[in-house]
């Protein structure tokens, strides 16, 4: 029998641009609110995985074509590259910059290279968790 | 005043936890347990959104709707698993 979940599918198409949205609001507030590379890792992958749920593997793969392993490994550079990048100007290992930048629509912003480790922590989460549900969900 | 009908609301919201644990446990079928989580779930948000006026704080409205959404998801996930037998299809079209 064919079932049909249209009002599955329906719903997660609007509830997936919500989920991801929250992520990244999750994601860049870390700094003075709670949340942060981790949780914000989680709840997009839990988007992707809604995806998965409502449709299936293969036509996750055709709307999101990515790596995951690789995804993981681009964390990984960018954790690395910030902490390396430190050794540049003379000071220790892992010493984080801060400065203002004027941006030309959101104006005088206040930009942290910690955000940049925490980008390489949100990817290695994503590519983690999204690594294990495939090859978890591909077993046959 | 408010700190009493905020723990008035506390507890009454935890004996519907104590109500919905009993059918959580009690469930005859597969599909009472997962309603029954579900409703725990959406319980949870209203106890954290109590906590949070209790506490007089903030921090913690980004944890109900995260609630909400793990709910959510995993709801649907046990229901597919119930309908279909998998939770993650590999290609539909077969």
């Amino acid at each position: 029998m064919k079932t049909n979940d249209l009002i599955l599918q329906t719903t997660t198409k609007v509830v997936l641009f919500i989920i991801i949205l929250f992520s990244f609001h999750i994601f860049f507030a870390g700094h003075y609110t709670p949340g942060g590379g981790f949780v914000g890792g989680l709840l997009t992958s839990g988007a992707i995985i809604l995806l998965m749920l409502a449709f299936d593997m293969k036509t996750v793969s055709l709307i999101l074509p990515v790596n995951y392993i690789y995804m993981a490994a681009t964390g990984l550079l960018f954790a690395g590259g910030t902490a390396a990048g430190a050794l540049l100007f003379n000071v220790p290992l892992l010493t984080h910059a801060f400065g203002h930048v004027d941006l030309p629509i959101l104006g005088d912003t206040a930009l942290h290279t910690a955000t940049i480790f925490d980008l390489g922590v949100f990817l290695v989460v994503v590519g983690v968790t999204m690594t294990i549900i495939q090859t978890i969900g591909e077993d046959e | 005043m408010i700190l009493i009908a905020v723990k008035i609301a506390i507890l009454c919201m935890s004996i519907a936890i104590l109500g919905l644990i009993y059918r959580l446990i009690k469930g005859p079928s597969m599909p009472d347990r997962i309603v029954a989580l579900d409703a725990i779930g959406i319980n949870l948000v209203a106890i954290v959104a109590l906590v949070s006026i209790f506490l007089d704080t903030n921090a913690f409205l980004e944890v109900i709707l995260l609630l909400g959404i793990l709910s959510f998801i995993g709801t649907v996930a046990f229901s597919k698993y119930l309908e279909k037998g998998v939770a993650l299809e590999r290609d539909r079209d077969l």
